[in-house]
């Protein structure tokens, strides 16, 4: 008995091993486990045995039956990984196909370099103020300390309006608006258009100004080379980019100042860009004129402050490269895309 | 103000470099502009005179000249310019010359004819851009000597973008006066004495227009040599300021412009009836000035008359009819005081700007008109001889500008400056500036210089304690200041969020002018008259824009011209629109797109955007802000818009905000698009605040979701039908979704199908189908018989 045993489990392996799909598998199943199996017959005719033979005899057949199940599992899940195997081999995509894409859109870089400006501002406690873009003489002119026949009114280049009302030729006013409505201490970024009537390779009849300014019981001139000093850097991403101040004017500022720095295209070597002296003209400032504190009001023992005012545009070309004013108000996609 | 290196260390000679001296000067804010050389660079040019000259046998145009170079034997030098003659002097390049632009001087035949040199021109030694012949030298130029010494060309022109403070600074003795005491040098200021008075003759002169001119010096000069020409060292020194010569008695004058500051005129005497009179224009007087133009004098410009006519605008520009000519035998010369106010804005308001004018609105120094008189005086005489009257001087000294006294706190100069600075240190630099220091207790009495027009606050004398002492020596500190948290409420919406939103559903931000053609204007906001520039760059950009699209639709039809044919622009910015109220400058969003739905891709359709893709990106805008349902989208014709595809959107309280929708086909044909174009504006008014969350329960009990397929007139809008659901559904009503909109086979002509799916959820229990039937009856009744709803077979 045990000799046929180990045949018909030696058979039943190799059928099994032999066999390619799960359908096949089952009959294999069936043919030797099933009710009228061959391991089932055996097992039915345990009864024609004597009492004595059959325990050693049921064990025989249970290890023959365990055997052919063992080998039966074992093949399924052989197949069952194939059938897998197949049906995801089935599903492959080709990954390097471009995902979906409902197209981006980007800021423009007058934009995304304002917030720029703003964002390191706004870490040393500085809020945003807008003003008109429409002034009157007063805001634009008159309270900064520019009277009607002051030679610096020939540096602005003015748009009129038949009213007399005029383009603003700075964010300036809006310090003026500012401190006509809040008192000290002030720590404020007016970003905005600004407008000249000038238009030529390097000047475009409106552009876009940061002016800054704080004003606060303890605030002085070494502050604000300290602020910029570190603005620059900040901005630019060079702790080592130089900075100097020069003595200039501005009738809303007193001391005044214009800050350069090292030129960031050639490292300070000289080139085109730098007109070969190796510091580029970055911006204006100074402590606010004690005039301007008296037309807003403000107590000019008690309070100092500072002001500057850059140009956006010029600050983002001479971060991204950009070598021509006008691509910013040409809206060409090709250029604003290089922003994205 | 542009001059030469050389002349300036006549005054005052810094031991620095051209290089470190222009440093010194940009950084104590007397910015250099330019520096240039004020001759080519060239070796072996000598000082020749011409013996003699022949014709060349071979060629017509060629002389053969025989040269003195200052060696024992003459040179033949072959020469083809025009003024080439016997006895003149002019530059000689020798055999072995190198010459601007890489030219090599040698011994070569011209036409058969050895030349041993060239004659040059000024051209050729890069002394002037253009030139017609020789270089003609003065008669007396030394011959032999090398042309570089004897006109001094080892010097450079420097040029300087003054600030418009620093009127001291506009001539060489106040550049000068800065560079000695910035080194603590003395000024080698030239003695200037009174000529010999040789004649009685006076001009009587008159002051009616005191304030304005306080002070009028005059002097006559009789039987000039019309033949003299202007030195040529003085010429040089003209010609390295920018200045031509212009014969010597205006060479003169403004000689003494550029070295003293003092701008002078010269009349022609004879042209002058009885005596000089300084008051203002009266109504109808015009002038013919030198520059050739008649002007209509306003009321109130300062002249210059005589008995019988207007001479000079007074400060700003000569006469036709006084100017020296080089018929001129007696002239008078003026040397006056115009106060800054009278002349300041006075040139401009006639489109004048001169070197004269330049100064006097900035400040001439108010005790230099006699002194100029004299060393111009002195000049003239020398140059061109005459006779000189006696100085006839004109004062209302108590009208001149006066120096006040100004009090400096030295804690103020801490409180400004940050640094706080020795007594020594603020005398020093102060006494060097040329200010008179008093000390009174704790503070100095401090009065400036008369040339000092920008010295009248204690932070003027502070601005030039930190510029003397250097701004890139003041240390840099970071201000101290009580720090406070500022209000950042949550429900106001920062417009970078907007920006953010349309950015990341396509659309590239633009950024136009805020000025546009009148055209362009008209014909997208035909409903608005914009405000017009006065004084406009062009027709162009010369309206306000009312709106964006103009700028926007631009933009657009910009980059279609080059092949980008999937355009989605949007812009933020100001609107400007008259009112009754006044001018109203309202900031505002608006998108303009055209092209394909998305970029062209693999997996996706290609479709052409249109209107609901548009309302989208509205409604994600308009989702932003606390109140996106009282927004409401109504059909209604905008002359730029499609009949068919536009919408006014509207706010319950605040009223109309904005439009939505597709260009005019008309519009889109005459602009030359070649594809449909849709737009959007909204004002930022509408969308200031955003919603802060408040918490809601959340339902236990499950939501019971039903479908409704209807069948409409086309007419009945899809907001129709929402909100008559909405009306008519009990609170349980979650969420209604209008999934499918079906015209076509199946459904009457006239009428379409909507398919809406509404679910239903309480807070409290379990719907039943009851409730459920109940509330689904109740709104098909109203739907049937307010709609004429139909249920969908």
């Amino acid at each position: 008995m045990q000799q046929e045993l180990d045949k018909l489990v030696h058979e039943a392996s190799t059928t099994i091993a032999a066999c390619n799909d799960l359908q096949a598998l089952d009959q294999v199943r069936v043919q030797y486990l099933g009710k009228k199996g061959l391991i089932t017959d055996r097992m039915k005719a345990l009864g024609t045995l004597s009492a004595e033979e059959r325990p050693a005899a049921g064990q025989l057949i249970n290890t023959a039956k365990q055997a052919i199940s063992e080998s039966l599992e074992a093949r399924q899940s052989v197949l069952n990984e194939a059938k897998l195997n197949a049906k995801l081999m089935s599903e492959t995509v080709d990954v390097t196909l471009p995902g979906r894409s409902i197209g981006l859109g980007g800021l423009h870089p007058v934009t995304r370099t304002m917030e720029r400006i703003e964002d390191l501002f706004i870490q040393l406690g500085f809020e945003i103020a807008e003003g008109p873009e429409i002034e009157d003489d007063f805001h634009n002119f008159e309270a900064l300390n520019i009277p009607a026949t002051h030679p610096a009114r020939a540096m602005h280049d003015t748009f009129y309006f038949a009213d007399g009302s005029l383009l603003r030729t700075h964010t300036s006013p809006v310090q003026i608006r500012t401190m006509l409505k809040q008192k000290p201490p002030l720590r404020i970024l007016a970003p905005g258009r600004v407008y000249r009537c000038d238009s030529d390779l390097t000047h475009t009849p409106m552009f876009h100004q940061v002016e800054g300014f704080m004003v606060d019981e303890r605030v002085t001139f070494t502050d604000l080379k300290g602020i910029l000093n570190d603005f620059l850097q900040q901005f630019f991403e060079r702790t080592d980019l130089a900075v100097r101040f020069r003595p200039s004017y501005f009738p809303f500022t007193e001391p005044s100042a214009e800050a350069d720095i090292q030129c960031v295209m050639c490292s300070g070597k000289g080139c085109r860009v730098c007109k070969h002296t190796g510091w580029i003209e970055i911006l204006g400032c100074g402590m606010v004129h004690p005039k301007v504190f008296e037309h807003v009001d403000i107590d000019t023992q008690k309070y100092t402050g500072f002001a500057f005012g850059l140009g956006v545009e010029r600050m983002a070309m001479l971060r991204y490269g950009v070598n021509d004013l006008r691509l910013f108000f040409e809206n060409d996609l090709r250029f604003l895309k290089q922003f994205n | 103000m542009k001059f030469s290196e050389q002349w300036l260390r006549e005054w005052v000679n810094p031991p620095l470099s051209t290089e470190q001296l222009s440093t010194q000067l940009t950084m104590a804010g007397l910015e250099v502009d330019a520096i240039e050389a004020v001759a080519g660079e060239f070796t072996h040019v000598v000082v020749a005179e011409v013996l003699k000259v022949e014709p060349h046998p071979d060629a017509d145009k060629l002389r053969v000249c025989q040269v003195n170079i200052g060696k024992t034997e003459s040179v033949t030098i072959v020469c083809g310019a025009a003024n080439v003659r016997q006895g003149l002097r002019v530059p000689a390049a020798l055999i072995g010359a190198q010459l601007p632009g890489d030219l090599k001087i040698k011994k070569s035949k011209l036409r058969g004819v050895e030349s041993h040199g060239m004659l040059c021109s000024a051209k050729e030694l890069g002394v002037a851009e253009q030139a017609e012949g020789l270089l003609e030298l003065p008669l007396d130029a030394p011959v032999g000597q090398d042309i570089r010494a004897y006109l001094k060309f080892d010097d450079v022109s420097i040029e300087l973008g003054l600030t418009p403070n620093r009127s001291d600074c506009l001539s060489v003795l106040g550049i000068a006066r800065e560079v000695a005491a910035l080194n603590k040098l003395e000024l080698k200021r030239p003695e200037i004495k009174p000529v010999s008075v040789t004649s009685k003759d006076v001009l009587p002169v008159m002051l009616e227009a005191k304030a304005d001119c306080p002070r009028y010096a005059g002097r006559i000069i009789r039987g000039i040599n019309p033949a003299a020409e202007t030195p040529i060292w003085m010429q040089e020194h003209l010609r390295r300021s920018g200045l031509r010569s212009l014969g010597p008695v205006v060479d003169v004058t403004n000689y003494i412009l550029l070295e003293l500051g003092q701008p002078m005129h010269a009349f022609d005497l004879q042209k002058i009836s009885d005596r000089i009179m300084v008051r203002h224009a009266r109504k109808g007087e015009q002038i013919k000035l030198l520059d050739g133009q008649t002007i209509a004098l306003s009321e109130g410009t300062l002249v210059i008359t005589d008995a019988k006519q207007v001479l000079a605008m007074a400060g700003v520009m000569g006469g036709d009819s006084s100017a020296v000519s080089d018929v001129t035998r007696d002239i008078f010369l003026e040397s006056a005081f115009f106060s800054p106010l009278a002349i300041a804005g006075r040139a401009r308001s006639y489109g004048l700007h001169t070197d004269s004018s330049h100064r006097f609105e900035r400040g001439v120094d108010p005790v230099l008109q006699v002194q100029a008189l004299e060393r111009a005086s002195a000049l003239l005489l020398e140059i061109i001889g005459g006779k000189a009257g006696p100085v006839v001087e004109v004062a209302e000294s108590t009208l001149l500008p006066l120096r006040s006294p100004i009090t400096l706190h030295p804690s103020r100069i801490e409180k400004v400056l940050g640094i706080a600075m020795s007594p020594e240190q603020v005398e020093d630099i102060l006494s060097r500036l040329g200010m008179n220091l008093v000390v009174v207790g704790q503070d100095w009495q401090v009065t400036p210089p008369s040339h000092r027009f920008d010295m009248s606050i204690e932070e003027d004398l502070i601005e030039e304690l930190g510029r003397v002492y250097g701004y890139n020596q003041l240390p840099n500190t970071r201000p101290q200041g009580q720090m406070r948290i500022g209000a950042r409420p949550e429900s106001r919406l920062n417009p970078r969020q907007l920006r953010r939103l349309l950015v990341d559903r396509g659309y590239q931000e633009a950024i136009t002018y805020s000025f546009v053609s009148e055209d362009l204007q008209a014909k997208l906001d035909p409903e608005h008259t914009p405000v017009a520039l006065a004084n406009p760059i062009s027709a162009e950009l010369s309206m306000m824009r009312t709106s964006l699209w103009p700028g926007l639709v631009q933009a657009l039809q910009y980059n279609l011209n080059r092949q980008q044919s999937r355009v989605a622009l949007f812009e933020v910015g100001l609107r400007f629109i008259k009112a009754d109220s006044g001018l109203r400058q309202e900031k505002v969003v608006a998108g303009v797109v055209t092209g394909s739905r998305y970029p062209k891709q693999w997996g996706l359709p290609a479709t052409m955007v249109d209107f609901h893709d548009l309302k989208g990106d509205v409604e994600a805008v308009l989702a932003m802000t606390a109140e996106a349902q009282a927004y409401t989208f109504s059909a209604k014709p905008h002359p730029v818009l499609h009949p068919g595809q536009s919408a006014l959107i509207s706010h319950e309280k605040k009223g109309d905000v904005g439009w939505v929708g597709a260009l005019h086909p008309g519009l889109i044909k005459e602009l030359g698009l070649s594809q449909q174009v849709y737009l959007f504006e909204l004002p930022l008014s509408a969308m200031a605040t955003t919603r802060v969350p408040a918490f809601e329960p959340l339902s236990r009990f499950p939501a019971i979701r039903r479908d409704l397929a209807i069948v409409v007139d086309r007419t009945i809008s899809a907001l129709n039908v929402q909100e008559t659901i909405k009306k008519s559904a009990p609170g349980t009503l979650t969420n209604l979704e209008l999934f499918d909109i079906y015209t076509g086979e199946g459904i009457d002509s006239g009428r379409k199908s909507l398919a809406l799916g509404l679910t239903f959820q309480d807070l409290s229990r379990t719907l039943t189908d009851n409730d459920i039937e109940t509330a689904m009856g109740r709104i098909l009744g109203v739907l049937k018989s307010e709609l004429k709803a139909t249920l969908r077979e």
